[in-house]
């Protein structure tokens, strides 16, 4: 109350910002309203920013949302095929291979944000940190897109690294496996060329466990977007949460875990919307 | 792969114990015009056997460095301490020196100490939590099991780095090394236990069915008897792989919160604080000595995964 509005305050002044923060009312009713309010999706108002806590979210949540879209993207593009190839067969190439992913596996997001952004400091290839440059902010909406898709590859990328390796060494685990199996055995017996084993029966097969995993990533997502987002300076939900924290701004802090359960909802939802697709036996069941 | 995995970590540990010795300076030493200094080349040869040539400050504004060719300082080796200059005011800085004039590599292996001592011992905590509520859930099953499960699952799906940022940003931020020690313990045996505790329970729930379970309780072993003699004991190799996982993720966690600053105090070396230091990235894309720490961490963590990978588990680390 004093930060607020400083040692002289008047009497009035004083009752109205007690009315403004609830601070008349007894703490159950606090409570209650406050609790009321979130059911709604209304978090109140953020002390640190003056603002209310939705928007702030929201804008935060999209910024956090376009970061792990991508680095979940460039996860996949390259842990799913270079773990089929590790999996599947002996050699050079799989062994370089691996040995580049265990290499990856062991640099977490803390250090490829650092790495990067020191290797794009000293080379000048990528712009260092935030999501926008100062002057395309008003250049217009296409500018304003372009400028955003020249910082966003060193954050995701960041991100993208140890989870792309975790992606190979579980894709090459679940593929050996399979490739043992007696209906793979059985397809090589039927005469099916490498390719269609390898993806048709081996690698359906196997997916089963990878969607699983899906689902867990996100919240490795969301934890190592946290790193990245401090260390690049990416205006994300990991970054106001940390500055919210900081603050003590319990209405904000409350709205970015409320955004996080959703986040993870959404994933163990998007995990067990893939599994229904890729296993037949669970689309089974629920028809049954 | 699963030698040379166990080789490093105890090299590591090694490295961290003998400390004081390998430094070749005292860790909090300011040498004041060395600030930034680049790692000193040391020369084999010449009269002294070993030695190297004294940085000399050439420009304070590009902070360049130039070796004073003229003249050698030797290097005692095998004496007090491993590698150390003879003369006080030229000093060794194998890896550099930091924004302060401090000697990175001394500061790196004593921050090992706090880096890896805090790791260990957190770990410890959330193995000794996790094994306890988790044995008890698998052993009294029912009403106590179904409790104890979903509250170690509702700590299991919250973000980890979040909880730990949360509960280290309600208590007072300047504390004294020694309490921001034992409070990060705290910490961290908080968020780490669940996992423990979920993989001990499932194990003791499906042993408790065994024949010699029965056959102990037929003998009169009671509940207690049965579980540390029994029972525990059933749980030791997934107790120790899961150790190995929690060590880095933990080291990892000391690091993040140094780094954004709700960690140690900056004058403690520890890993997390000289990454801090390095968190300027104009100032260290001329000095990427001051990176050292970043490769520290990854040492450690490769380390374990190729412990974790040669012994036939997926290093599944989804949680920093």
């Amino acid at each position: 109350m004093t930060t607020e509005l400083g040692l002289q305050a008047r009497p009035e002044e004083v009752a109205r910002t007690r009315a403004r923060f609830d601070l008349d009312r007894s703490p159950v009713a606090q409570l209650g309203g406050w609790a009321l309010r979130a059911a709604r999706f209304d978090f109140g108002e953020s002390f640190l920013y003056n603002r209310p806590v939705g928007g702030l979210i929201r804008r935060a949540a999209g910024n956090t949302a376009v970061l792990a879209v991508a680095a979940l993207a460039i996860a996949t593009c390259l842990g799913i095929p270079l773990g089929i190839v590790t999996g599947s067969r002996r050699g050079a190439l799989a062994g370089a291979i691996r040995a580049a992913s265990l290499v990856c596996l062991s640099i977490p997001p803390l250090l490829t944000s650092l790495l990067l952004l020191f290797v794009a400091s000293r080379t000048g290839w990528l712009p260092t940190g935030g999501m926008t440059s100062v002057e395309a902010v008003d250049a217009g909406w296409s500018a304003w897109m372009l400028d955003v898709a020249r910082h966003l590859p060193l954050p995701a990328l960041a991100l993208a690294l140890p989870l792309a390796a975790t992606f190979e060494r579980l894709q090459a685990q679940a593929m050996s496996e399979t490739i043992h199996q007696p209906f793979v055995v059985a397809a090589l017996a039927r005469g099916a060329t490498w390719r269609q084993l390898l993806i048709d029966h081996a690698w359906r097969a196997s997916l089963r466990s990878m969607c699983a995993i899906y689902g867990l990533a996100i919240g490795a997502l969301l934890s190592g977007s946290f790193v990245v987002e401090y260390v690049t300076a990416w205006p994300g939900l990991g970054r106001l949460m940390y500055e919210a924290l900081r603050a003590r701004d319990i209405y904000l802090v409350a709205g970015c875990a409320a955004m996080g359960g959703v986040f993870l909802a959404f994933g163990s939802l998007v995990s067990d919307l893939l599994l229904f697709a890729v296993d037949p036996r669970v689309r089974e069941g629920q028809t049954a | 792969m699963k030698t040379a995995g166990r080789a490093l970590l105890i090299a590591i540990v090694l490295v961290a114990v003998a400390a004081p010795w390998l430094a070749p300076n005292p860790p909090d030493r300011q040498f004041d015009s060395y600030l930034f200094a680049p790692p000193t080349r040391i020369h084999v040869g010449g009269e002294y056997g070993v030695y190297f040539y004294p940085m000399r400050l050439v420009s304070r504004l590009e902070r360049r460095f130039e070796e004073e060719r003229g003249r050698q300082v030797r290097v005692e080796w095998f004496g007090r301490r491993l590698l150390a200059s003879s003369d006080e005011r030229e000093p060794l800085l194998l890896l550099g020196a930091d924004s302060y004039g401090r000697d990175i590599f001394s500061r790196l292996l004593y921050g090992s100490r706090a880096s890896l001592g805090l790791a260990v011992l957190a770990t410890l905590a959330s193995m000794l939590f996790g094994a306890a509520i988790g044995s008890v859930a698998g052993f009294a099953g029912g009403t106590v099991d179904e409790a104890l499960s979903r509250f170690s699952d509702f700590v299991l799906v919250l973000p980890a780095i979040y909880v730990v940022l949360a509960l280290r940003a309600v208590m007072p931020l300047v504390l004294p090394p020694g309490q921001v020690f034992a409070l990060l313990v705290g910490i961290f045996a908080l968020v780490g236990w669940p996992i423990v505790a979920r993989g001990v329970r499932g194990i003791v729930a499906s042993e408790r069915e065994r024949e010699y379970v029965t056959a102990g309780r037929a003998l009169g072993a009671g509940p207690l008897r049965l579980l540390a003699v029994h029972l525990l004991p059933a749980t030791r190799g997934y107790l120790s792989t899961q150790a190995t996982l929690l060590l880095p993720s933990f080291i990892l966690a000391e690091a993040t919160l140094s780094y954004v600053g709700l960690g140690f105090p900056n004058s403690v070396p520890t890993w997390g604080t000289m990454l801090y230091d390095a968190s300027n990235v104009s100032l260290v894309v001329d000095a990427p000595w001051m990176l050292a720490p970043a490769a520290a961490i990854f040492l450690v963590v490769l380390a374990v995964n190729l412990f974790v990978q040669g012994s036939g588990h997926s290093p599944v680390q989804l949680e920093p």
